[in-house]
Formats: C-alpha cells, sequence, structure tokens
C-alpha cells in the first residue's frame, strides 16, 4: 500500500515510550508515562476519608479521578480550569480503571488519582490511564490487574497505532481519520473503548486486535517501570 | 525462606495447583497472582505479597505518635497520621488534670506517644495509660511510610537496637510511621535520622542489618573519636525504651 505515515512510523508502530514510577515524594503513588511528545504525571491520594461526606459510599471507597491538562500543554495557549473535555474524560478515566480496582475494604474512602497533561500530542488520555495505573500500584491499592492504554485509528481507509497531533486532527485526506481510544487489563479484557466518527466492523475488530498487541507491550513497560522503582 | 521478589498487581507469582494464597493474594486459573505492588514470598506453600506502600490503616493495639490539633472539654484530638480523627479522653490518662485546664497537660502543637485503645465507626480512642507512653517533651519526630516501620524495627527488634546503640539516642517507632529521636546532642540525632532514612531506602534487601552495620562503620567516623567516653558509658547505661512491636 502506498500509505506513509508522516514521521515514518510503520502503521502497527508506537512512538518512543518512556515510564517512571515515584516522581512526586509528597503523593502517595506517582508516576510518569510518556509517549511521543505527549507527557502525562500523575499523582495518587489515598484511601482518605471521603469528603463531602453526602459521595460516601459506606459498601466500597470511591475513585475520583480529575483530568488536567495545564495551559502550557499546547501551541495555542489552553484556557485553564476543568472544561466539558476535561470533565468527561475524568469520568471515562474512573471507568477505565474501577474494574481492575479492589475498593471493598475501604468504605467511605475516598482514592484521588490527579493526572495532568504537561505537554499533549494526542493519545493523552491513553497516556494518562497507563500513568494513573502504574501510580495506583505505586500507592499500594489492592488491584487485580495493571491498565494500558493505546489508541488505534483509521486514517482514509488504513487502520494505523496511535494516531499524534497530526494525524488525529489535522488529517483531511480522503475519509479523514477517526481515532479509537482503547485500554485493557494485562489479560487483554477491555475496560474501555471510546469511537468517534466512521469505521465497520470489521476493520473495527482489525484495530482492536492491533490494540491488544500494543497494550501487552505497554503493559511489560508499565512492570519494568514499578519493579525498575524498588531497585534503584 | 526463599527469596523474595518484587511483584507488580496482576503478576503470576507461582503457577499450578501445589500452592496456597495468602495475603494480597489470590488463586486464578492462571495460578496465583498478586494483588499489590511488593515483595513476594513463599513459605511453607504458602504465597503472600508484603506491601511496600500505601497508607496507615489503624489497628487496635498499634502504638503511635500523634500531634495535639485540638483541645475539648474532655480531652484532645490528634493527628496520627490516617484521615480518621482520634480522640484522647480525659479518662484515659493516668494523672489528674484540672478540667478547666486541659491545655495545661497537652496544648495544639505537642506530641504524644499514644495507644491505640479502640476503633468504631466515629473514629479512633487514644489511651496513653501504658508504660513508654505519654506526651514526648524534647527530641524530633521524623516520617517514614508506615510499611516500613517492621524493616525498621527488625527481626525482634534487632534493627532498632543497632540504631540505638550506634548512635545512643532514644527511639521510640510509631506503627503510622511517624519516629521519635531523643539523643544528648543534635548531632547523634541525626545520625540516627540519616540512619533510619538509610535502612527505609534499602528496605528491600536482604541482609540489611550486615549493610547498616557497615554503614555505620563508614558514617560515624568522625562522631566516635571526640565523644568516645561518652558512648562507652551510654552503652553500658540500660536503654530505657521498650520497643514498640
Amino acid at each position: 500500500m502506498a500509505f506513509k505515515r508522516l514521521d515514518g512510523r510503520k502503521n502497527n508502530e508506537m512512538r518512543k515510550i518512556k515510564a517512571k514510577v515515584g516522581i512526586i515524594p509528597n503523593a502517595d503513588g506517582s508516576a510518569m508515562f510518556s509517549i511521543g511528545d505527549t507527557i502525562a504525571i500523575v499523582a495518587v491520594y489515598g484511601p482518605r476519608k471521603m469528603h463531602p461526606q453526602h459521595k460516601q459510599d459506606p459498601e466500597k471507597g470511591v475513585l475520583r479521578c480529575t483530568y488536567n491538562m495545564n495551559s502550557f500543554s499546547v501551541s495555542d495557549r489552553m484556557r485553564p480550569g476543568p472544561s466539558r473535555r476535561s470533565m468527561e474524560i475524568s469520568k471515562i478515566m474512573e471507568w477505565a480503571l474501577s474494574p481492575v480496582l479492589m475498593l471493598k475494604k475501604y468504605p467511605g474512602s475516598v482514592v484521588d488519582v490527579h493526572i495532568n497533561i504537561i505537554q499533549a500530542d494526542a493519545g493523552t488520555r491513553c497516556a494518562g490511564i497507563n500513568a494513573a495505573s502504574m501510580a495506583l500500584a505505586h500507592a499500594g491499592i489492592p488491584m487485580k490487574d495493571l491498565v494500558s492504554s493505546i489508541a488505534v485509528g483509521k486514517m482514509d481507509k488504513t487502520i494505523v497505532l496511535d494516531l499524534d497531533k497530526y494525524e488525529d486532527s489535522d488529517f483531511k485526506e480522503g475519509e479523514g481519520s477517526t481515532d479509537i481510544p482503547i485500554s485493557m487489563t494485562g489479560k487483554g479484557e477491555l475496560t474501555h473503548i471510546q469511537l468517534d466518527g466512521k469505521i465497520d466492523k470489521k476493520q473495527l475488530k482489525e484495530g482492536i486486535k492491533l490494540a491488544e498487541k500494543a497494550c501487552k507491550e505497554i503493559h511489560e513497560i508499565q512492570k519494568q517501570a514499578l519493579k525498575d522503582a524498588l531497585k534503584k | 525462606m526463599t527469596e523474595r521478589k518484587v511483584v507488580v498487581p496482576g503478576e503470576v507469582i507461582v503457577k499450578g495447583e501445589d500452592h496456597l494464597p495468602g495475603e494480597w493474594t489470590e488463586k486464578t486459573e492462571e495460578g496465583i497472582i498478586s494483588l499489590r505492588y511488593g515483595l513476594a514470598e513463599e513459605v511453607n506453600r504458602l504465597v503472600k505479597v508484603i506491601p511496600l506502600s500505601g497508607v496507615y490503616h489503624p489497628r487496635r493495639g498499634n502504638v503511635v505518635i500523634g500531634k495535639v490539633e485540638n483541645v475539648t472539654f474532655n480531652g484532645w484530638v490528634l493527628n496520627i497520621g490516617c484521615e480518621d480523627t482520634a480522640f484522647l479522653s480525659l479518662m484515659e490518662v493516668p494523672r489528674f488534670v484540672n478540667k478547666d485546664n486541659l491545655e495545661e497537660v497537652m496544648d495544639i502543637g505537642d506530641s504524644a506517644i499514644v495507644k491505640i485503645w479502640g476503633i468504631n465507626r466515629r473514629g479512633i480512642d487514644l489511651s496513653i495509660k501504658s508504660r513508654g507512653l505519654g506526651k514526648i517533651e524534647e527530641g524530633m519526630i521524623i516520617e517514614i511510610n508506615p510499611y516500613k516501620v517492621p524493616r525498621v524495627i527488625g527481626k525482634e527488634g534487632s534493627m532498632i537496637k543497632i540504631i540505638k546503640d550506634e548512635t545512643g539516642c532514644n527511639i521510640t517507632v510509631g506503627q503510622n510511621g511517624f519516629v521519635w529521636i531523643k539523643g544528648d546532642k543534635i548531632e547523634d540525632e541525626l545520625l540516627a535520622k540519616k540512619a533510619i532514612l538509610f535502612v527505609t531506602e534499602k528496605s528491600f534487601i536482604s541482609g540489611l542489618t550486615e549493610e547498616v552495620i557497615k554503614w555505620f562503620k563508614e558514617n560515624n567516623v568522625s562522631l566516635k573519636k571526640v565523644p568516645k567516653q561518652d558512648m562507652t558509658e551510654k552503652v553500658s547505661k540500660p536503654i530505657k525504651t521498650e520497643d514498640k512491636k
């Protein structure tokens, strides 16, 4: 196929990944995850008492994510403060992470996860979920597995892995581009999939398969980062 | 005891049916998996994970160090490093207290060694009706991760004994990760602090006790030269504080 990506990557190739655990001494758990030019840093606090009290759940602990893009993270200054987009992504991250967490032991408590994007180049929610999952493990929260996340996309008619900013929003040839963020546990169970745009069933399946392979790779990187934090 | 290895949540520790799942592990079709980030240990076919991070969870009988946050008409509210408020009632103080002047005994900002006497829905009840408990008058308090407390104390208090002997300080380790150091000189206290932080940093190494003895040999030179007489005196004296388990 005569299709070539701008940065010379293959269709099934991710950008360069860096992961580090324990970057914020004040937090109970913290992690950094960067993929290409996207960098996410995450701090986890808790389990601690939920405040306001009416949000407490007497049956189990609650996960509360706060996604934030810093105003300097994009080339045009982003207006700081919560927005419709950031609140939506916060909620989605809670849904993507909560299937693996075991918060039954902490009734009336909350685990606070603060996700900060300090540099954005598409795929921020995936980088955020990857970092958050490492930070939660680092904070000693009981969990069944780690969560790994990656975006697959369709550019014109080709399925590609891990879109960058240009591929995600500025690519207009043919059918344009579609972005599908996918999160999975280490075993390959889906915890989150999002799609806006058009894609047919066959290609979606192909995309999920591609994401599954990539998530396995990311899972290994996350594992290694957690282990390296102790070996220092 | 076999060697310990670092595990992350979801990692398969052992495969097959020969083992039993212990603390922070779960049995699945693939084998026994870890539920927490920490060190996996296998003793007599029982597999468990020793967590290395997390916030303090109070338990009955724990000896902890707290800071007075508020004085009420019948007791004190202490911060013991967890989100629940801890209350030290006037009834649990083994001495006469003037009810109109609780501040005389302990004021806001004071620290005390206390025991957790009970935990209920409303909060934590504290007591100082035991030996070694009570208000802290002098010395310094440092904070470490509560999951590293067993390492700092060591097997039957071996590690803390070394640090006490080498520095000549009185050390009390609260289960909540607050450590009280009291020495004759500030240099001694600082050395003890450094030693404890060294232990927490290297907490995953096996044979840590030897490592600490070596560390003291390297770091204690300047200190030992000057007050050599003091040191021998102190070692011969019985050390007052008991180890808090």
